[in-house]
Formats: C-alpha cells, structure tokens, sequence
C-alpha cells in the first residue's frame, strides 16, 4: 500500500513519543484499543489549572497510520483547551494525513484515545474537587 | 555497515515464498517458443505442431522426473490454484456416488484448497477442517481419527506456505490408502526443496505450481495417480485437451518454461539446499539475539528456505513499512484487507498479538550472505526504535502481564 507524505514524515519522525508522570493530578491517560486487534494507543496530556493542554505525549502498537494519527493529534492538542481536544473529530485526522478508506479506523482510535485522556483528566479533577 | 535508510535500490528480496524470479535460463528456453515455435501442440497436420507437441512432452518428463512420476500422470494445468481445484472438486465429485461425501482437510492449508473445500460444502458435501498441533504438523492418531464411512477425500498439504512446516505425507497417505480415502497434496511450496517420490508414495493427486521454483506463473501441474488409476470430473470442458481432464490450448513457451525449472531443480536442489540451510541458520542466529522473538512452526520438520518469526509488541505493518530495504511478508492483520492476523498462525494456537507481529522470510537461489546480514542488522534497528514507540513493550518492561489487563473491545 502506498502511504501519503505526511503519513510517512510522521511515521518516520513522531513527535512527542513517550509518556508523563501518570501520578501527576495535572496528567490524564487514555489508553484505547486491544492488542489481540493489533493496535494499542497510549495518549497522555498534561492540562494547567486554566484547563489549557501544555503538554502531550503518545505511544502506539499499531500500523503506520495508527503512528501518525497518534503523532498528529499529540500536535494539534497542545494549546487547546480540553473541550477543544474532545471536540476534535476522526474525519479531521483522516483527511489531515490523507488516509485510504480501510485506513479510517486508525483515525478513530486517534480520537477515542482523546476523548479517553480527556475523560480521565476530568475524574481526576471531579474526584479532587470532592475530597 | 550498509545505510540503512537505503531507498535508492530495490529492496532485498526474500519473499520467495510468494513467488520466484524467472531463472534466466527458464527465459532463454521459453522465448524461442513464442516467436519462432509458436505453433499448436495439437496441429497434427504440420512440423509447427509437431515441434511444439514435442516441447511439451520433454518439458512433461522433466516434471514427472523431479517427483519421480510416469509423464502419462502430469496434466497441465494453469497453477496450484487450478490444480487443487481440478483435484479436490474433480475427486470429490467422482467419488461421491461409491464413497460418499465427507472430506478432512488441514485448518493451514492454503485458500486454494479451504475454498475448494467449503465450496463443495455449499454443494451438500461435508468436511473437517482439522487443527494441526502448536509447531504446525498433523498428529497421525487425530487424522486417523477424523476419517468417517463416508469420507471421499483428504487434502494435506507437503510445505506449509506460510511457516515452512513439512507434513509426513507417506504416514498420512498410508492412513488414507488403508481406508480407503483419495488422497491429494498441495506441493506447490514443495518442489526443488523436499525430495518427491511419488512412485513409492501412497499419494493420489499431487499439485504443482511452476513460479514458485523459478519458473513463469500461470502455469502449473496436477499428478493424476496411475496405479492405483484416480478418476476426476474435469472442470474444464472443451477441446479435450489433457485426456479430458483439462480442456484449452496448452501454453507451449509456459510449459517450457515450467519443464527447464523442474530440470534445474532436480540437478540443483542438494547443493542449493545446503547452501540455503547456511543462509536461514545465519538469519535465525542473528535475528534470536533480539529480545522477545518467537520462531512460529516446528524448525525440525520444516524446509530451510522459511523463517517465520514474531518480534512481541512489534506490530507487522508498522515493521514491514520500517524495513523497506527488504521484501518480506507479515501475518498482521493490516497488511491484509480483511483486517484478521493470519489464519495459519491462529490454527497453531498463536495468540493474535504474535501473529499480528510475525514476519515471513523467504529465502532463496539468489539471497546471498549479504542480504543476510544487512537484514539482520536492519531488523535490530527497526525493532528497537518501534518498542521504543510501543505502549506494550513499556508495559512489558514495567511487568505488567498484558493478557491480563481488560482491553476495551471496538
Ligand atoms: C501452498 C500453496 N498452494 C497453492 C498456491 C497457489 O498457486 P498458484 O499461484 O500457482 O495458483 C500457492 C501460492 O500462492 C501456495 O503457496
Ligand atoms: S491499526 Fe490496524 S490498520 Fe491501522
């Protein structure tokens, strides 16, 4: 199968590989997918008490467009805000890196890995708020 | 040390599972009988018939010599794919009448033949499709048990294509001779690496592919058995070609070329087995000093040109996409349309995640020492810098058992 330029620039260069503290009150984790279906993405942001994204690691078990899906988005979250982040779609990643039809699902476990973090960071603040 | 990076020449080829390069001595035979002898073997009435006639029936004894048959039970035919289809449907539905209609064949063995058989089923047939044990082979006593009164028909196949695996086809055969079962084997990985007696093996219908031993493709043989004589339906009906079995103008500069591949084989395979022998020993040393690897398929009971090997938390696509200096094949589900680990490796009890991480080398007449070493060397690289990417290595390596962690299913 032949990949797009940006699926290989990432693939062969990702950006943010790697994890934070998973202990961190700041630092959400969404861990998504299976190995049994051959892709596993580990995506972890790290939100300031504005609710701004500072920082965000990833790292994937998966085919080359599961790696840059996970790379891109690691990019695009920096910045934003965390409804930001959960608002981002699969579609705007598929089109992003030019990804072929069979190809849509690396996308989507891009997106369900966000709305994972985002989720955890906000049980971690909920459950913080409570104490 | 090569660059690894490499893009400006062709990958590596070790894929030779997949399909041969033409031996150059195969071409320069073929060419002549397309431009020059291009007549029909079946023109009796002029000397273009009779030349290609005569080509045919010398290429005919070079592959019944290879796997020691009488020429008079090589029928051409257009590939394994065809071959086993002529041989499973063609048996199957001689033999149902007097026989019945149960068929066993192996959960391993090649599409070409699961389809065959599961579209006998759509047609009232039934058939078990038996898992073979964790290294590949078949054990005798389950086989043995799986025959049934009204079995027609076994198919097992000699190479397994994927891991190399070599079945006992004389025990199998024996088992099936006794019962009285027809018995067919799949040799298209076979031919030119494991010595073929068919005139002392109990083995009634035996396929053929030419490419896959350096010869064309589209082009390959079925052995129809003498003694005991074997009937098959044809499935191809027209001039009467091939006895009735295979109707259609044969491909003169095909069967050529398929003949002069066979010759080459059967003069050449001592030498060039050892010498491949040396090549997969050296890849294999190499490629277990990387952590967490695991060879798929028995090593013993399997030919030298194979090596299949799962490198844990490495899934294949991305690796394939990560080692494009060499030409190899993958297990994963991704580099596959259907989205499923290979089929095979599941047969043999592999968890998906090994086989969505599993390569298949193949190597073969013209891999040399080289290629070996940079592979390995590439394989080192890659594997390291992907773990380094991989949450499940981290995991790994933080002791965590992962067959125990809940996955969310999607
Ligand atoms: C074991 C086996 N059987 C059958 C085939 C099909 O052969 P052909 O390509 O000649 O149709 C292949 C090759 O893909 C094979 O490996
Ligand atoms: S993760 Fe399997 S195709 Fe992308």
């Amino acid at each position: 199968m032949a990949y797009s330029d940006k699926v290989l620039d990432h693939y062969e260069n990702p950006r943010n590989v790697g994890s934070l503290d998973k202990n961190d009150p700041n630092v959400g984790t969404g861990m998504v997918g299976a190995p049994a279906c051959g892709d596993v993405m580990k995506l972890m942001i790290k939100v300031n008490d504005n609710g701004i994204i500072e920082d965000a690691k990833f790292k994937t078990y998966g085919c080359g467009s599961a790696i840059a899906s996970s790379s891109l988005v690691t990019e695009w979250l920096k910045g934003k805000t965390v409804d930001e982040a959960y608002a981002i779609k699969n579609s705007a990643i598929a089109e992003e890196l030019a990804l072929p039809p069979v190809k849509i699902h690396c996308s989507v476990l891009a997106e369900d890995a966000i709305k994972a973090a985002v989720a955890d960071i906000k049980a971690k603040q909920s459950a913080r708020a409570t104490v | 040390m090569a660059n690894m990076n490499q893009t400006d020449r062709p990958p590596i080829y070790l894929d030779y599972s997949a399909t041969t390069p033409v031996d150059i001595r195969v071409a320069e035979k073929m060419i002549p009988y397309l431009t020059e002898h291009y007549g029909n073997p079946a023109s009796r009435s002029h000397p273009y018939g009779w030349t290609a006639e005569k080509a045919v029936e010398n290429a005919r004894e070079e592959v019944a010599k290879l796997v020691n048959a009488d020429p008079r039970e090589i029928v051409w035919t257009s590939g394994a794919t065809e071959s086993n289809n002529l041989a499973i449907k063609g048996a199957a539905n001689f033999y149902a009448s007097t026989k019945g209609k149960h068929i066993i064949t192996i959960a391993t063995e090649h599409k070409a033949v699961i389809d065959a058989v599961r579209e006998l089923e759509r047609q009232g047939f039934t058939a078990t499709y038996l898992e073979p044990e964790p290294d590949g082979l078949v054990d005798l006593a389950k086989f043995k048990a799986a025959i049934q009164p009204d079995t027609v028909l076994a198919s097992v196949m000699l190479v397994n294509n994927e891991i190399g695996v070599i079945q006992d086809i004389e025990a199998i055969g024996n088992i099936c001779r006794e019962a009285g079962v027809i018995f067919h084997v799949d040799a298209a990985q076979a031919t030119g690496k494991v010595k073929i007696d068919l005139a002392n093996l109990p083995v009634d219908l035996m396929s053929f592919s030419a490419h896959k031993t350096y010869g064309p493709k589209g082009i390959g043989a079925l052995y129809v058995c003498r003694k005991p004589r074997i009937r098959i339906e044809a499935q191809m009906h027209g001039g009467g070609h091939e006895r009735g079995m295979r109707s259609g103008t044969l491909a003169t500069h095909q069967i050529v070329g398929m003949g002069e591949a066979f010759r080459i084989a059967h003069e050449e395979m001592a030498s060039e087995n050892e010498r491949i022998r040396m090549l997969r020993d050296r890849l294999l040393t190499g490629l277990q000093d990387i952590e967490e690897t695991y060879v798929n398929g028995d090593l013993a009971h399997r030919i030298p040109h194979n090596l299949n090997i799962s490198f844990n938390y490495v899934e294949g696509e991305s690796l394939i996409m990560a080692v494009k200096g060499i030409a190899v094949s993958s297990g994963s589900a991704c580099t596959s349309a259907s989205l499923e680990p290979s089929y095979v490796l599941r047969a043999l009890g592999r968890s998906d995640e090994l086989a969505h991480s599993s390569i298949r080398f193949s190597i073969g007449r013209f891999t040399t020492v080289a290629d070996v070493d940079y592979t390995v060397e590439l394989m080192k690289s890659k594997i390291e810098k992907l773990r380094e990417l991989s949450p499940l290595w981290e995991m790994f390596k933080d002791g965590i058992d992962i067959s125990k962690v809940q996955w969310a299913a999607h």
